[in-house]
């Protein structure tokens, strides 16, 4: 047999113990290894999920890092791969390469304030953050999270955010683009929450995850409201092929989004942020 | 008034005004309260007001035949209500309605507009104030219409 490390691109075959929908268009799953070893991540890593017969996708790990025996994903069905695993079913087995990518600086994070905001499904990569962040409650600071949906129907993790809403050592901020009047909460975009909160300038690191242009305004407003740039931290999305820097699909300029990410500090790529076709 | 001055003067919108303006201003203030589901202003109406709103949430909304009432934005604590009373013809463009019970200070814009004729300096003052609101309203509608959650 081939030692593992000669076979960068082998899957480990996992079998879906849990599978269930989150939104009309989101699902997420719950994957058991069959080979009996546990699966440890760090908070902000990604898989590549491979599924016989229809290809490999990158997907951020959305589970608790503390529980290493069961990995979850979740998953917004968009294309030709993950619209396939849409119809996948508990007992069937996928394929899963990783932990890969920079993870979130959680760790580095102690004694500090944590802002959590995120758009979308971008609120997936940020659960595990927030799970470590809460097992370790003691170690943080104030802790704010914002989250943006597209309407009410596109929200992730509902029951959750109802149970974080409730917590005393949390504060939950929630708002939609879109809503009709049965609607009690927030409208608005994201960046329009943060003016109703007081940042700490040296104290508070932001975690940042969304669609690109969500992250360039919310990192735009984090810096306009006085937070070291140094202490910003996103994580960006590109194609990516083979998870491990080699095949380039992912390169940003001189990084490679697998590699050298996906978690970046702000002011290492604010440069290319704004950069058109790169 | 004492005490509407002394919330006047902590509101984000009006910090940075001199003692001269805040007088002013003061001076076409008042407290309201807004239970909830009731309208503060209706489309089409006149706008006479504006509010520095103090605790509670407001809905902006436009009613539309086939979809009934569309909530564009909501507004809440340290926030601005109502620019129409700005821009002639002074005509509210949006419905509002509080969709908590929401306290705010209303200030009237019919005396504001005459204070603002008078003394140019607190008329550009407002204006730039406001001018930064719309232009962040904007935005955020721009960012809203991109549909970029969806995408």
């Amino acid at each position: 047999m081939i030692a593992e490390a000669m076979q960068p691109m082998a899957s480990r075959p996992f079998r879906i113990d849990r599978f269930w929908k989150e939104t009309y268009d989101t699902f997420s799953m719950e994957l058991m290894p069959l080979d009996g070893h546990t699966f440890s991540f760090e908070p902000g890593q990604f898989n590549m999920l491979y599924v016989w017969g229809a290809g490999e996708v990158p997907i951020s790990i959305s589970g608790n890092p503390t529980k290493n025996h069961i990995l979850t994903h979740t998953v917004r069905a968009v294309g030709s791969v993950t619209k396939f695993m849409a119809n996948l079913k508990k007992n069937d087995i996928v394929g899963v390469r990783g932990p890969y990518g920079v993870p979130w600086p959680v760790a580095e994070a102690h004694g500090h304030d944590i802002v959590i905001i995120c758009g979308g499904i971008g609120l997936a990569p940020l659960r595990p953050a927030l799970y470590y962040i809460l097992h370790h409650r003691e170690k943080f600071g104030k802790i704010l999270m914002l989250y943006g949906a597209r309407t009410p129907d596109d929200m992730l993790y509902v029951k959750e955010l109802e149970q974080w809403r409730g917590r005393f050592d949390m504060h939950v901020s929630v708002t939609v683009d879109r809503a009709d009047a049965s609607w009690r909460g927030n409208v608005g975009v994201v960046t329009s929450l943060m003016p109703r909160f007081h940042f700490d300038r040296e104290m508070t690191i932001a975690l940042v995850c969304g669609p690109e242009i969500m992250m360039r305004y919310t990192l735009l407003e984090l810096s306009k409201r006085g937070i070291m740039e140094e202490n910003l931290y996103l994580s960006m999305e590109r194609n990516m092929k083979c998870g491990i820097g080699v095949c380039g699909h992912c390169q940003f300029r001189h990084f490679f989004i697998c590699k050298d990410g996906p978690v970046f500090r702000y002011d290492r790529i604010k440069h290319l942020m704004l950069r058109r076709e790169l | 008034m004492e005490d509407l001055k002394a919330y006047l003067i902590e509101h984000p919108f009006l910090q940075g005004f001199s003692q001269h303006h805040l007088e002013l201003i003061v001076g076409c203030a008042k407290n309201v309260r807004f239970d909830t589901g009731e309208f503060i202003f209706k489309e089409g109406q006149e706008a006479n007001e504006f509010y520095l709103i103090r605790h509670g949430k407001v809905a902006l909304e436009m009613y539309a035949a086939e979809k009934g009432h569309i909530t564009i934005q909501t507004i809440s604590e340290g926030d601005v209500l109502g620019w129409s009373w700005l821009i002639p013809p002074y005509n509210w463009q949006f419905d509002a309605r509080a969709v908590e019970i929401t306290r705010a200070i209303a200030l009237d814009g019919k005396c504001l507009r005459d204070k603002c004729e008078h003394d140019h300096d607190l008329g550009f003052e407002l204006l730039k104030r406001f001018s930064n609101i719309v232009s962040q309203r904007l935005e955020s509608t721009r960012l809203q219409l991109l549909d970029v959650y969806g995408n």
